[in-house]
Parts: structure tokens; C-alpha cells; sequence
């Protein structure tokens, strides 16, 4: 295969995936809501109501194609691509199996990251380009929150990018091999990183735009921030890479913290994990989506001063402490 | 005002000067100014907005995320029902009356009731006062569980709303099986109330009784317990109890403020009387407060509701009165305590089968007025959790 087109069956599968993803999540949330929530969530559109968000994509696909008239019009329409586009592009980086990866990147990590933290400015972009009050004071907090968490977020990771000695998402996934006591999976869960994982945890919600910290959209102060003037599928785009966000982070935390594909009991240069890697690394994703579900239904949201503080005054200093601490027993045991 | 005036508009506190004139659009900055100078942004909070319960607006001047000053402006629900009520007879008032305060009619049914009765020295018989008492504590929770549902909603945690609609549904079926509706009663009528419980509703409201404490706690778990909703609520809008009583606020508000004025124990009324409760005050007057306040007179008004059911008389439900209703000139006023404070009716009779003025003193209404005052130097999202706190009901403010 030549190397353009083997890049462009990549590049469509991970398009499939996402797509894909974003019509099964939309479904599991209004679902996982429902339940958590005493109610029953979509249930009149195929068995199960498992066709909802088909239709709801139809009818997205089919609105009006509506722009404010005070809306800076261009900036208007390049938003949601440019949430959309770098959500995509975090695909690359995944690593799903021992041979299944969208590209073999070395710095996945740090290109993850990287690609991430330009969907707060596609936000902002979008809260100013609507031209209405309440979308800029969205995108203007969207901003605060990506200053203040991507931060804490980055340097939550980097201890595990210390004991494995790598950014390559592979790489991280085989210092995992092995059990501790003969039993216990080395997952960086199950050592000391699990300090690690509550601070990325804590960051990755507030990356994520996601209750408790869902700021820029606040649906009870700004009704729906950022959002607010969009509709049809311009609106879809930005409702689809939230939803491929949640996706990219869990992965990556069932990555960087769980493992990855890795399976107890199975020797990972097995050949049956080529088909059950991947499969077992969607299951870790789908749990932490619903863990990140559950917060959902249940939390009410921060205020934005409170986040902040969160963030510069507890946060940041924690997870430098924490890469300090690693430093030191990273270099005492070796 | 067009927008145009509307951006040139400036709401600012009495006696201090207008700083800050406002540009015409986000857009148009002007040049040749400090660059670096920022403006003050003014929102309209409503009336379309998920958080003002209905369709209260609220002017927001904002600094940043800071609230500058504050104005709430109303009449956005304005149907004229005190004026509807001047050409309806008296037995046909409470109906309109229903619709002031929709979440909880049967308080102001029962204030205009009691002022029909004031006025025709009517004796109520004892069966009918207990009945309105009964009614009056179901509700005050199906009321207060609302407050507390959108509450909830206003700070972000979507659940509990949901939750209260389980133990609310419970209370407006026996509702519905009494009165016949589940928000439009017209139950309490000048002379008594409509007719005696159901067979099917004390069951029902037994096993309500059995059950609610549980669901209870869990709201104390979902919210009381809530470290987000404490650092949300605790220390925000606060209300001093001069203040509270300078506003002439009522209800949970005031009580929150550390002013324990509740009507059923001041000027008892229906049954209030013979029932034992108590009257749960707050210290700060935050929002914090207010909300405990409202958590524990449910707790109290399900106890009142088993003294009701097991306290309640033989006899009528309903005194001997005429058809018509031709109460003789003069004037009355009745207050009862409803979920959102003292609900007071001022009837006035020409001696004709109509009235000749009613008006409502709406608790919402008194209680709304203190935003202006307390808002300023909060942040948006403090807005919200300041309305909910309160607990308005638009119908009831405007009319």
C-alpha cells in the first residue's frame, strides 16, 4: 500500500471511530441519565429507543442553516471546526492494540495534549463570534479554564511519563506488563500513581468542560454559553467533539492508569490479543465515560472563582509536588 | 427601549455617578481610549432564561463575571386577576386566585376564603378547619420539594428535581383524588371546604408518611452533604434580619434571617391551634440557610400532616351559606403562611354579590424586591443561586 493511501484509510477509520463513538455516547447518556435520574431516557425510536440519535442527526442535518445577523459571520462558521478538527486529530495518537494504532507516533502524549489545547480557542472563537453577551462571557470562561487546567492536567501525566521513560502511548502501555506479587497487574493505577490519577482525573473534567466544572456552558447561568447561537449541524459538530473529548481522555486514562489493552492473565505477545486488545481497551474507555456520566447526574456545578483557586491554588501545587515525589523514587530505584 | 438605548442604558446604584459609558455594540470599541480599559457589560437575565423561575428579567450590570448592580423588572405574567376578580361573584374568585401562585393555590384560596368568611361572620365548622390545615402542610412539601428540585437545578445537580417529582407525584394524587386537580384545587370555599377525604386518600397519605423521611435523607445526601453545594450556597446572599424586615419579607426568607414570624403560630388560623410544631429559624440569612429552613419545615409539615389525620374530627366539611354570596360593605384582611411567606387577602365589599377590590400581598413579590439590594458584588452564578433561594413563584409577583 502506498504510504498517501494507507494515511487516508487511517485517517477514515479514526473518522468512523469518532462518529461512530459520538452516536453510541449520545445514546449511553441520555440512557445512563435517565436511569440515574428515575426516569427512562429515549425509548420510542427503534428497540429501545437505539435509534434516537440517528433521527436526532437527521434532524440536525435537515434545520435551517441559521446565522445571527450580528454574528461575525466567518469566525461564526470556522468555530465548530475548529473544535471539531483537533478533537479528530487527537485520534492519531491511540494506541488500541499491540497492532492496532492510528500511527506509531513517538511523542503520542505530548501530541494529544497539544491537539487538545486548541479546542477552548475553537470555544472562544465561537462565544465571540456569536456576538451575544452571554456566549462571550461562555468563551471568555472557557479560556480561564483552559489556562488554569491545562496545566495541572499535563503535569499529572508526567510522572508516568518518568517511570515509564517515554512519551510513546505504547511504550507507557508495555511498562505495564508484569505483576507486582506475583498477582497484581503493574498497572499504574495499582502503585503509587494513583495520586497521579486522582489529579488527571480531577483535570481531566475540567479539560473536558464536564460537570462539576462545566463553565463555558453553565446551562443555568449562561443557558447555554458558548453554544447558544449555533443550531442545526454546526451545533452537532460542537455536541460531537465534546463527545469524542470524553472519548480521547478516557481512552488515554485507561492507557496512561489501567493498563491499556493489557489483559490479566493474558500474555500480551499472545496472538489472540490482536483482536482482544482493542476490545478490552474500548470496555476501559466506556467505563470511565460512564464513570464521567455518573459525575454528571449527580454533581452540581463550581462557580468560576472557585474553579479557579481549585486550580492555581490546590491543584497545580499538588501535582508538582506529586512529580517530585515520583523524581525521587524514580531515581532511588533505579 | 430599542437596543440601542438599551446598551446606552445604565443601571447604577443611587448617588453614584455613571462611570462608564457603554459602546453601541461588542464590536465597536472606542478608539482613543486607553486600550486596556474595560467596560461594564449589561445582560438581560431573562425573561427567557432557564434559571429566573418563568419570566422574571433581571438587568444585570457585570464587571467580568461580578455583579455590579442588579434590577428586576416584571409584569412579564401580568393576566389582571385582581381585576378579573371584581366582576366574578365570590364563589368564583378562588378559581382566579388558584393561578396566582400556582405551586401552591390552596394557601391563597384559603386567605380569600377566610376573608369572605370574616366579612359574613360565617362559622366554620371544626371538621373543615382541620381539612384545610391537612391541606394547607400537603402543599407546603409538594411546594417546598419543587423550591428544593430547581434548587438543585439552579446550582447544576440535575437529579434531585427529579427525585422530588417521585414523592411530589404521591402528594398531588392524593390531590387529585380529594379536589379533583393536582395544581388548580379550588377546595377551600367561603363556608368550608369542598368535601372529606377520600377513602383512598388517607392510605395514600400513610404511606407517603412512611416513606418520606427516607427520600429525606436522601436529598440530604444528594445536596445537604454536597461539598460543591456548600461552597456554593454557604455565605452567598446573605440577608441581615434588618434588612428582611425592612423589605417586609415573609416566609422561609425571613425565618432564615433569624426572624421567626410565622403566621400559623402569630395569628393562628384553620387548625393551627390545637397542632404542635415548631418554627425552624435561621442565623445568617445566606442561601444556605434558606434552603435548610425550607428542608426542615418539610420535615415539620409531615409531621403536622399525621397529627391532621390523626386529630381529625367528626362533622360537616362545609358551613350552611348562601348560593349567593353577598357579604355586607366593609373591608377584611386575611393572612396565611404559604410555602413562600404570608399570603394575605385585603377584600373589600360594596354589599353587591361581586367584590369591590381584592388584593393579593404576594410574599414573592416582597420577598423578590430584596435582589437589587443583595446581588451587587456576587458573581453571575450567584444570581441563580440567589433567585432560587428565594423561591418565587412569577404568577403570584405579577398577577
Amino acid at each position: 500500500m502506498s504510504p498517501l493511501l494507507s494515511i487516508l484509510v487511517r485517517a477514515l477509520l479514526a473518522l468512523l471511530l469518532m462518529l461512530a463513538n459520538g452516536v453510541v455516547l449520545i445514546y449511553m447518556l441520555r440512557k445512563v441519565l435517565g436511569h440515574l435520574h428515575l426516569r427512562i431516557g429515549p425509548n420510542r425510536v427503534g428497540p429501545f429507543g437505539a435509534l434516537q440519535t440517528s433521527m436526532d442527526v437527521v434532524k440536525l442535518l435537515t434545520k435551517e442553516d441559521f446565522i445571527p445577523s450580528a454574528a461575525d459571520k466567518w469566525l461564526f462558521r470556522l468555530a465548530p471546526y475548529m473544535v471539531f478538527v483537533p478533537s479528530f486529530m487527537a485520534y492519531a495518537a491511540l494506541v488500541l492494540g499491540p497492532k492496532a494504532a492510528f500511527s506509531g507516533l513517538d511523542t503520542g502524549l505530548l501530541y494529544v495534549f497539544a491537539v487538545l489545547a486548541l479546542v477552548p480557542m475553537g470555544v472562544m472563537m465561537a462565544g465571540w463570534a456569536s456576538n451575544s453577551k452571554w456566549s462571550l462571557i461562555g468563551g471568555m470562561r472557557a479560556a480561564a479554564q483552559q489556562i488554569s487546567y491545562e496545566v495541572p492536567l499535563l503535569l499529572s501525566v508526567l510522572p508516568i511519563v518518568m517511570t515509564a521513560g517515554s512519551m510513546s502511548l505504547a511504550a507507557i502501555v508495555k511498562s505495564q506488563t508484569g505483576y507486582a506479587l506475583g498477582f497484581i497487574p503493574r498497572w499504574n493505577v495499582l502503585s503509587p500513581q494513583i495520586v497521579g490519577f486522582g489529579l488527571f482525573m480531577i483535570a481531566a473534567l475540567a479539560e473536558l468542560n464536564q460537570t462539576p466544572f462545566d463553565m463555558s456552558e453553565a446551562e443555568s447561568e449562561l443557558i447555554s454559553g458558548f453554544a447558544n447561537e449555533y443550531s442545526g449541524m454546526r451545533f452537532g459538530l460542537l455536541f460531537l467533539s465534546e463527545f469524542s473529548n470524553s472519548f480521547i481522555i478516557s481512552a488515554l486514562a485507561a492507557t496512561l492508569f489501567f493498563g491499556g489493552w493489557l489483559v490479566p492473565g493474558i500474555d500480551p505477545a499472545s496472538p489472540v490479543m490482536v483482536w482482544l486488545g482493542p476490545a478490552v481497551l474500548l470496555l476501559k474507555t466506556y467505563v470511565g465515560i460512564f464513570v464521567l456520566m455518573w459525575i454528571r447526574g449527580t454533581l452540581p456545578r463550581i462557580r468560576i472563582d472557585q474553579m479557579l483557586a481549585l486550580g492555581w491554588k490546590a491543584l497545580i501545587p499538588a501535582s508538582l509536588v506529586w512529580l517530585m515525589l515520583t523524581g525521587v523514587i524514580v531515581r532511588a530505584v533505579s | 427601549m430599542t437596543p440601542e438605548e438599551l446598551s446606552q442604558a445604565r443601571i447604577t446604584p443611587e448617588g453614584e455617578a455613571p462611570a462608564i459609558v457603554l459602546p453601541k455594540g461588542l464590536r465597536r470599541v472606542p478608539r482613543g481610549v486607553d486600550e486596556l480599559a474595560t467596560e461594564h457589560l449589561i445582560v438581560n437575565m431573562g425573561p427567557q432564561h432557564p434559571s429566573t423561575h418563568g419570566v422574571l428579567h433581571i438587568l444585570l450590570e457585570l464587571d467580568g463575571e461580578e455583579i455590579i448592580a442588579a434590577e428586576a423588572s416584571l409584569g412579564y405574567l401580568h393576566r389582571g386577576i385582581e381585576k378579573l376578580a371584581e366582576h366574578r361573584r365570590y364563589s368564583a374568585v378562588g378559581t382566579l386566585l388558584d393561578r396566582a401562585d400556582y405551586i401552591s393555590g390552596i394557601h391563597t384560596e384559603l386567605a380569600l376564603a377566610q376573608a369572605t368568611e370574616q366579612l359574613m361572620g360565617i362559622e366554620v365548622p371544626e371538621k373543615a378547619q382541620w381539612l384545610r390545615s391537612l391541606f394547607s402542610e400537603i402543599v407546603r412539601i409538594a411546594s417546598h420539594l419543587i423550591a428544593i428540585g430547581t434548587y438543585g437545578m439552579d446550582i447544576g445537580a440535575m437529579a434531585p428535581f427529579l427525585y422530588i417529582m417521585r414523592e411530589r407525584e404521591a402528594l398531588l394524587s392524593v390531590l387529585e383524588s380529594v379536589t379533583g386537580a393536582r395544581m388548580m384545587f379550588n377546595y377551600v370555599r367561603p363556608g368550608g371546604v369542598l368535601r372529606d377525604l377520600t377513602p383512598e386518600a388517607e392510605p395514600l397519605l400513610r404511606q407517603f408518611l412512611k416513606t418520606f423521611p427516607g427520600y429525606l435523607e436522601e436529598y440530604h445526601t444528594l445536596l445537604t452533604g454536597n461539598e460543591i453545594f456548600q461552597a456554593r450556597v454557604k455565605g452567598v446572599g446573605v440577608i441581615d434580619r434588618a434588612t428582611a424586615i425592612a423589605f417586609g419579607m415573609s416566609g422561609p426568607p425571613l425565618r432564615a434571617s433569624g426572624f421567626g414570624w410565622d403566621v400559623r403560630k402569630e395569628r393562628p388560623y384553620a387548625a393551627y391551634e390545637q397542632l404542635r410544631f415548631d418554627v425552624p429559624v435561621g442565623e445568617s440569612g445566606d442561601c444556605w440557610d434558606r434552603y435548610l429552613v425550607r428542608m426542615e419545615e418539610m420535615r415539620i409539615a409531615a409531621e403536622l400532616i399525621e397529627q391532621c389525620l390523626d386529630g381529625m374530627p367528626e362533622g360537616d366539611v362545609m358551613a350552611k351559606v348562601p348560593k349567593v354570596l353577598k357579604p355586607p360593605a366593609g373591608e377584611a384582611y386575611s393572612a396565611v403562611e404559604s410555602p413562600r411567606g404570608e399570603v394575605g387577602i385585603h377584600l373589600v365589599s360594596d354589599g353587591t354579590d361581586t367584590p369591590y377590590r381584592v388584593h393579593l400581598r404576594a410574599p414573592s413579590l416582597m420577598n423578590l424586591a430584596v435582589v437589587d439590594e443583595v446581588m451587587p458584588g456576587h458573581k453571575i452564578a450567584d444570581s441563580v443561586a440567589i433567585i432560587g433561594s428565594l423561591d418565587i413563584v412569577l404568577g403570584e409577583i405579577d398577577r
